[in-house]
């Protein structure tokens, strides 16, 4: 397949500019807004679930110290399965189990899949990794245990677990993307339907607003993490920090 | 929904051969990857003010969803080699960068301070000292963007490129779950040896490492 007809970059962002300003684009079941709103709604819904099975779990093994094995697995696992792979897997197994809307389900169940594992090890290493010493000086004050976990381990635990759900919710917003290869609504439909319609322009408008949509994500979450953490210094000036290959998850390339 | 292991047992020449192509994109765009980050590392090393602007922006480029960076490059280059690799390499920046960048930062002053005492030149500490102490946390990223890599390249069998993406967008139009188990099993198997050789790899190149643990 070639490069979109009509050769030039000019004429091709005559047609971007074209596809934008037709009114049929942004009305009805296949406009920008509503793509948008499917988007971001499989997404958050995939976001809740997979939180409230996830974060409370992390939370309670890292009190413990239990279940190290599990998150060590849970990030090698999780970076080493295709994301598209568990769209794809998702898709027959809802088939099966004859949820409608299929594509629909599909998509959620394979976003839920992606956004366990950071949710996860973030809680889980976050609450883990808290300073002995202020867990045993807690303990020493008389703190229950309930106490020692709400008034000191959460507290400094939360921007690791914000930053497990960042990390979660791009990945989740990229991969919604994929849901259209399976049926699903969402911004990836113009990339897919216009892919197979030969309209490029449409393909280039979902392309940017997909890109859009996880800047915005990345960004808007980034600043809320660190509105959490209390202990950073502030401006504690560009020190590069590696990633290891064990390490929590703080970034995640995507779908 | 069962497998078809008839399937299976018939298909291993397409097997093999999208394994060599799939092998093929990553050893591509990790290659390629690892050139261009080892000149952004150096620029960033050599002027710091650089490494801000550099991470933003490999960071922007992170962030961005394969299928949504693929669609830019498209309306110059088609649904070809180029556009897959654009994407492709532009993953990868991140994670080798941040690590490049670390790693040489992280060697000791102590060490740099004696090799200078020895006579060596600044060339002679960076290629003889920094880097070698420096190759765990490169490879480290090394490990991180070819197994992301791997992943990632099953996508591009959207745009119209080989590999085992292939099996999984053919399993989903089919409706067929064999195929796209298939293609999703494979990638992951790939993904362990790759990271695997690339243990055996680091271990090779930091033998110092292996005596230490020896004694």
């Amino acid at each position: 397949m070639e490069a979109p007809e009509g050769g030039g970059v000019i004429d091709f962002l005559g047609e971007v500019g074209a596809w934008l300003g037709d009114p049929a684009n942004w009305t009805g079941r296949s406009g920008v807004p509503n793509r948008l709103w499917e988007h971001v709604a499989v997404a958050g819904v995939a976001l809740v679930v997979a939180g409230i099975v996830a974060l409370p779990t992390g939370v309670a093994l890292g009190h413990r110290g239990r279940g190290g094995v599990l998150a060590v697995s849970a990030v090698n696992i999780g970076r080493a399965i295709p994301s598209f792979g568990i769209v794809g897997i998702a898709f027959p197994i809802t088939l099966a189990l004859g949820l409608s809307p299929l594509g629909y389900w599909a998509t959620l169940v394979a976003l839920v899949a992606l956004a366990l594992p950071p949710m996860f090890v973030n809680a889980y290493t976050g609450v883990g990794q808290t300073d002995p010493a202020l867990v045993e000086a807690a303990r020493g004050m008389g703190m229950t245990e309930r106490q020692v976990l709400t008034g000191v381990e959460l507290p400094l635990a939360l921007p690791v677990i914000m930053a497990g759900i960042r990390t979660a919710a791009v990945e989740v917003v990229a991969t919604a993307t994929l849901g259209a290869v399976v049926g699903f609504g969402g911004l990836g439909r113009f990339i897919i339907d216009g892919f197979a319609q030969r309209k490029f322009e449409e393909v280039f408008v979902g392309g940017v607003a997909v890109a859009l949509l996880a800047i915005v994500t990345e960004t808007t979450l980034g600043w809320v993490q660190r509105r959490t953490d209390h202990t950073r210094p502030p401006r504690n000036g560009r020190v590069p920090q590696p990633l290891d290959v064990d390490d929590v998850i703080d970034a995640v390339p995507v779908g | 929904m069962s497998i078809d292991w008839a399937w299976i047992g018939s298909h291993f020449d397409d097997m093999w051969a999208a394994t060599t192509e799939h092998l093929t994109l990553t050893f591509i765009a990790v290659s390629l990857g690892l050139v261009v980050a080892m000149a952004l590392s150096l620029v960033a090393l050599r002027w710091r003010s650089t490494y801000g602007p550099i991470t933003w922006f490999t960071g922007i480029l992170y962030t961005i969803p394969s299928l949504a960076l693929f669609t830019f490059f498209i309306p110059f280059f088609g649904l070809s080699l180029i556009t897959a690799q654009i994407a492709l390499v532009s993953y990868t920046l991140l994670i080798l960068i941040r690590n490049i960048v670390a790693g040489i930062d992280g060697v000791p002053d102590a060490v740099i301070e004696s090799a200078r005492g020895m006579g060596m030149t600044e060339r002679g500490v960076f290629l003889g000292v920094q880097v070698p102490l420096a190759m765990p946390v490169i490879i480290a990223g090394i490990r991180i963007a070819t197994v992301s890599t791997i992943g990632l390249v099953t996508v591009t069998s959207l745009i119209g490129q080989g590999g085992y993406g292939v099996f999984i967008l053919r399993g989903i139009r089919r409706q067929f779950l064999t195929e796209t188990l298939v293609g999703t099993l494979l990638s992951v198997a790939l993904a362990v040896v790759a990271d695997l050789l690339l243990v055996a790899l680091e271990r090779r190149v930091t033998p110092w490492r292996r005596r230490r643990e020896a004694v």
